[in-house]
């Protein structure tokens, strides 16, 4: 049972910050763009509280890969670079503490583009 | 110029908005061409020229778009045995940014081109000025021509579908199609006897995704001013068809028409309703764009009227006049609605209706 038990949580934690989104969606007018905003904001609020770490603890992946966790690494970010570089670290801690997943994006984004065409719906 | 000439030319307009043509413009032929979706729908066996793919065997969906639309013009042409260069006027509109796809088909067409954009209204809009340029013997053949593309469609407005933005229950599905019909001041088929010129109408709706409820206060209202200018009875039409209010819309526009004192019962549809099957395929309330009131009237109601099933049809072309800059910025949705008459005359020989 142990080794299934962090997939369960992660499972858990990203499934209910998704059912967030959907209610948003279903249940407000805002778009698809609105939600992404107000996710990353809400990520960086809730880390400033010091309370997304205990959820990434708790659910691992679950709380990393939905937008919350990316405002959540912003944050830290930049909470790390004013430590060490003092206030310009404002400016430069978002953009280190997240240049792993914007490179991936960017980089697969192009892979993809190259050498598939979209097929529509 | 004598009493009886100008009492002639005065009767070419009745009421408030509507055209009454004399000469009574034939619709020779039409063309239709339709993505994959519309030929899974009930009314697929309508169309003529179809695709297993949206691109049409292009390399974007503009220029699948434009393909379908030369392709629809061309086969609407040579169906009586013409070609283009025999072709007074082509008038077209379509969805895209500066109306690309009627512009582009024009292109490779050598006809002279007027370009039309009425949002989703464009056929009736198209039908109605063809009628005009043949009834006032400016043109004695003119091809009208419309298109729609979902996957262009949800690009400009929307989101582009790889994306995978999901889509809210109200919302409808852009027709993927295209129609073209070819008028004539001679000739065998159905004929044009009216046109009722709509006015915009906006209610305040500012939902995007709630188009046929933005959309049903102007069709309800072209109707009314339709059968107040003519004074034609609620029978005296077989159908009257809405473009693309879509199942939302469409009750809003039977109720606006009742409380007008317009009961026309299940005379009345809507071309967004049609198209598919709205319990077996995933298009949320119904159908829309250009494309849908265009393929609906000459593939499927063009068949109908012609093996007689229908005698008199009011098409009413719906269209919501956004733009996605509007949207963004927060303002309503103004809408507008063109009517116009097609009744199939008699066989020859026989006496005319009260026409």
């Amino acid at each position: 049972m142990e080794p299934i038990m962090p997939y369960l949580r992660a499972f858990l934690v990203g499934g209910l910050i998704c059912v967030v989104a959907q209610l948003l969606l279903d249940g407000t007018r805002i778009n698809p763009a609105h939600v992404m905003v107000t996710f990353v904001c809400l990520g960086a609020v809730i880390s400033a509280l010091g309370l997304y770490q205990p959820l990434i603890d708790f659910g691992g992946a679950g709380a990393t890969v939905p937008l919350t966790g990316f405002g959540h690494a912003l944050l830290q970010g930049i909470n790390k670079d004013v430590m060490e570089f003092g206030p310009v670290g404002l400016l430069t801690g978002g953009l280190r503490a997240t240049s792993l997943g914007i490179t991936v994006a960017i980089v697969s984004g192009v892979l993809v583009a190259m050498f598939f065409n979209p097929k529509g719906n | 110029m004598d009493a009886g000439s100008k009492e002639r030319q005065l009767t070419k307009r009745i009421g408030r908005q509507t055209l009454l043509f004399r000469r009574r413009p034939v619709v020779v032929s039409t063309a239709t061409a339709v993505g994959p979706e519309e030929t899974k729908g009930p009314l697929a066996a309508d169309f003529d020229v179809t695709h297993h793919s949206n691109l049409f065997g292009q390399k974007s969906w503009e220029h699948a778009e434009t393909f379908m639309l030369r392709e629809s013009a061309k086969l609407a042409i040579s169906k009586v045995g013409l070609s283009p260069d025999q072709i007074d006027l082509m008038l077209a509109g379509d969805l895209l940014n500066q109306i690309i796809a009627s512009s582009f088909a024009a292109r490779d067409l050598y006809i002279p081109f007027i370009g039309l954009y009425g949002a989703c209204s464009t056929m009736a809009e198209g039908l109605a000025l063809g009628a005009v340029f043949v009834d006032g013997g400016y043109a004695d053949r003119v091809v009208a021509a419309v298109s729609s593309h979902y996957d262009s469609a949800e690009r400009q407005y929307r989101y582009p579908t790889e994306f995978g933005a999901q889509r809210v229950p109200t919302a409808q599905r852009t027709v993927t199609g295209a129609g073209a019909a070819l008028l004539a001041g001679s000739g065998e088929g159905p004929v044009i006897t009216h046109a009722t010129i709509g006015r915009v109408v906006d209610m305040g709706i500012k939902d995007a995704n709630a188009m046929g409820t933005a959309m049903a206060p102007a069709a309800a209202h072209t109707i009314l001013q339709h059968f107040t200018d003519t004074g034609l009875r609620p029978d005296h039409y077989d159908l009257v068809a809405t473009g693309d209010l879509a199942s939302v819309g469409h009750g809003i526009a039977s109720e606006l028409l009742r409380e007008g004192g317009l009961d026309l019962g299940t005379r009345y549809t809507d071309c967004g309703m049609l198209i598919y099957d709205l319990n077996q395929q995933r298009v949320s309330s119904g159908g829309s764009g250009c494309g849908c009131s265009a393929v609906v009237f000459c593939g499927h109601f063009m068949r109908r009227m012609l093996q007689g099933e229908l005698r008199r049809v009011l098409l009413v072309s719906t269209g919501a006049l956004l733009s996605p800059t509007t949207t963004q910025q927060g303002d309503t949705i103004p809408c507008i609605a063109h009517a116009v008459a097609v009744e199939m005359p008699p066989p020859s020989g026989q006496p005319g209706g009260e026409g």
